[in-house]
Order: C-alpha cells, then sequence, then structure tokens
C-alpha cells in the first residue's frame, strides 16, 4: 500500500504527515508514506485544497486534518 | 439582558463607581468580549456547516463552463461560499487555470474568497449588524468582480511562472457522501480551531477599543478619519493592506472608531484592505507569479478598495 500525503508545506499538512504515520503503525499494516511537495504533482491529482490524502493513486480526502481514527478507518476502507 | 447583567457585577458586586473611566473602561471589555466570543462562535459554526456542502473542486467544474464576464460574476460569488484558507491559495490558483478557467475569472475568484472570508462576515455580523455586512459583502464582491474583468483585459496570462498544462476533456468529481453528523462534528472542531487562534485578537482589539472609548477624545478621531480628512480613505486602506486577516482583533477597534466619527465608508475600505489583501499571501504567490502581476493585482484591488470606500462615504 502507498500512501502519499500532498500539501505545499503548511501546518495541516505536517500535522496531517504526523496523523498519517501513527494511524499507520496502530493499523499493523505495512505502507509506505510519502509527502508530496511538488505543486506540479498535487496539481496532477486534480487536488486544490490542501492538505489531502492518497491512497494507491485514489484520493480519499481534500482540505481537511483528519484524526489518527479517520485514517484508520480510510486505510481499512481500502 | 446581558448589559444589565455586567452593570450588576461591575458596580454592584465590585463595587466600582458609577461614571468613571476605568469601571466604564472594564463594563465595556466584559460585555464586549462575551457578547463577541458568544455569537463568534455560533456564526462561525453556522457558516462552516453551510459550506462544507461547496467545494472547490465542485466550483471548479462548474466554472469550466462559464464565459468571461457570467464567470467573473459567478467566481466572486463562489468565493462567499466556499471555504478558503490562504495556504491553499496556490493549487486553487493553478487548479482554476488547468481547467481553462480564465485568468481574470480565477482572480475574480482570488479576490473574493479572502474578503468573505467566515471570521470577518462572523464579525461584522455581531459589531455592526446585518446592513453593515450586507454593504460589505456587496462592495466586496463588486471589488471582485470588476477586479477581475480588468485583470483579465490586461492579457498577462505569461506571468504566470508555472506552466500550466490543462486538463483534457471532462473534469469530473466524486461525490463524497458525508454524514450530517460528521458534518456536524466537523463544523464543531472547525469552530474550536478558529476560537483557539482567534481569542487572544478579539480580546486585545476590545481591550484597546475599551482604552479608546474612554480616553481618546472623539474630536481627534473625527480630526483624522472623519469627513474633514478626504485622504482618510487611501490613508485607511493602505494601513490595511499589510496586516494579515486579525478580523477578529481589527473590528472591535474599528467598532470604536466608527462610533466616535470615524465614516462607514473609510471603516469598510480599512477592513476590506485587511482581509483582501496580505503580505504573507503575496509571498505564497510570489512562487507562481510574477512580481509584475502580483502588483498589478495588489494595485488593482487597493485602488478598488479605496473606490468603494469613496463611494459609500459619498452615498451616506
Amino acid at each position: 500500500m502507498k500512501i502519499e500525503i500532498l500539501g505545499t508545506g503548511c501546518s495541516k499538512c505536517k500535522a496531517l504527515e504526523e496523523a498519517t504515520k501513527q494511524a499507520v503503525a496502530q493499523s499493523g499494516k505495512f505502507a509506505q508514506i510519502e509527502k508530496v511537495e511538488d505543486i506540479m504533482k498535487i496539481m496532477e491529482y486534480g487536488v486544490m485544497s490542501t492538505p489531502g490524502l492518497v491512497i494507491d493513486g485514489k484520493v480519499v480526502s481534500t482540505g481537511k486534518l483528519l484524526t489518527i481514527n479517520e485514517i484508520k478507518e480510510l486505510i481499512q476502507a481500502h | 439582558m446581558w448589559q444589565e447583567s455586567v452593570n450588576v457585577l461591575i458596580y454592584e458586586w465590585l463595587k466600582m463607581p458609577h461614571g468613571e473611566k476605568l469601571s466604564d473602561a472594564l463594563n465595556f471589555f466584559i460585555y464586549d468580549t462575551v457578547k463577541i466570543l458568544f455569537l463568534l462562535t455560533a456564526i462561525i459554526f453556522a457558516i462552516t456547516l453551510l459550506r462544507s456542502y461547496f467545494s472547490t473542486e465542485k466550483v471548479r467544474v462548474y466554472l469550466s463552463k462559464k464565459h468571461e464576464f457570467t464567470g467573473n460574476v459567478l467566481a466572486a460569488l463562489f468565493g462567499i461560499i466556499t471555504p478558503f484558507c490562504s495556504c491553499s491559495a496556490i493549487p486553487l490558483f493553478l487548479g482554476f487555470l488547468q481547467a481553462r478557467i480564465p485568468l481574470g475569472v480565477t482572480f475574480s475568484y482570488l479576490i473574493s474568497a479572502p474578503l468573505n472570508n467566515e471570521i470577518a462576515i462572523a464579525m461584522l455580523l455581531t459589531m455592526f449588524g446585518w446592513k453593515v455586512a450586507a454593504l460589505y459583502i456587496g462592495f466586496g464582491l463588486l471589488v471582485a468582480i470588476v477586479g477581475g474583468i480588468v485583470i483579465g483585459r490586461m492579457e498577462l496570462e505569461k506571468e504566470v511562472l508555472i506552466e500550466v498544462k490543462p486538463i483534457n476533456g471532462e473534469i469530473t468529481v466524486d461525490e463524497q457522501k458525508i454524514a450530517f453528523s460528521v458534518r456536524l462534528k466537523d463544523a464543531k472542531e472547525y469552530t474550536q480551531d478558529i476560537l483557539y487562534k482567534t481569542w487572544i485578537y478579539v480580546l486585545a482589539g476590545v481591550g484597546v477599543g475599551a482604552f479608546i472609548h474612554g480616553y481618546v477624545p472623539t474630536e481627534f478621531i473625527v480630526r483624522v478619519a472623519g469627513a474633514d480628512n478626504i485622504f482618510a480613505v487611501p490613508l485607511a486602506t493602505l494601513l490595511g493592506v499589510p496586516m494579515y486577516s486579525n478580523a477578529a482583533g481589527v473590528m472591535p477597534l474599528i467598532e470604536v472608531l466608527t462610533s466616535k466619527g470615524m465614516l462607514m465608508g473609510t471603516a469598510l475600505s480599512f477592513m476590506m484592505a485587511i482581509t483582501a489583501l496580505s503580505l504573507p499571501e503575496a509571498m505564497i504567490l510570489k512562487r507562481i507569479m510574477s512580481l509584475k502581476l502580483i502588483a498589478i493585482f495588489f494595485g488593482t484591488v487597493t485602488l478598488g478598495i479605496i473606490g468603494v470606500g469613496y463611494l459609500f462615504n459619498a452615498i451616506l
């Protein structure tokens, strides 16, 4: 599984990255986490409100700082 | 009713004397901060909940099918109801261009969205009532529409420093089904977040306001910001531009200033300059726009705001 956090460096983006790391650790799944800061790459996902969360190439959340539990649910649902 | 309770607290429980500057200032301070924070919470919660039904992604699809003039009007209107954060200004700006939305229409949105931020609107409703809030939104729309059209006519597309590849074919948005309970929870968290960030500015603003209320003579304010000073509007606008969206702290000050003789148009210009333009936003946009474009953007909006201030002072 590959999880990407889309963000240009705002404080919410950093917080989402942190929450994602914890969610992955708690879910016990193996996932590669990557922070995407390149604006062109973010644009390719069609995301206009950061932070965005992408799981295996699919945008699952935009413009929101998710809680650890919410991210865990998204990982499980995937 | 609330004023009576504060009176009881100040004059009966604390036994402070009537009509003295200190007790009046304290009375005003307690009355105002509690009232503002209470209403601010309620209004921001309502706006956030309403806005959760509109996303910039959906607006983009809709706007990409509109032409210049209608596009400007709609973009400015959408700026009111969609959530906006200056940290998302770049992806938003590029995303609009990517969908082949004209530059001028994109700017109409980019002017309107921060102008109509939830804190500014909530503070206006709280402190000045719905009439002034409506005037602020109406004149803000005017600046956003006209500003966008003017910028659009200047053919500045090459001043965007990043090459935007247009999306081919139809742009679609995956409709996310969000339960009402989740929307409520999100709105509650967002409101808490905003209050946590702004309460100190409200306190500071009302504190300084209380000081002006009690100690600065009215004649002074009338002389500087009243009808006698024809340069009050541009002065207020230029003062407001570098201030960064501290609507929460500035509105209480403006309320006191207007009650002491500052003209409402001057006050409106000041508020708009604070919310619409900020130096941090310019720094963010610098990454994708040439200095020339940023200067034209800020210049156009500044002139628009000054115009609105004079217009309003002339009408009333």
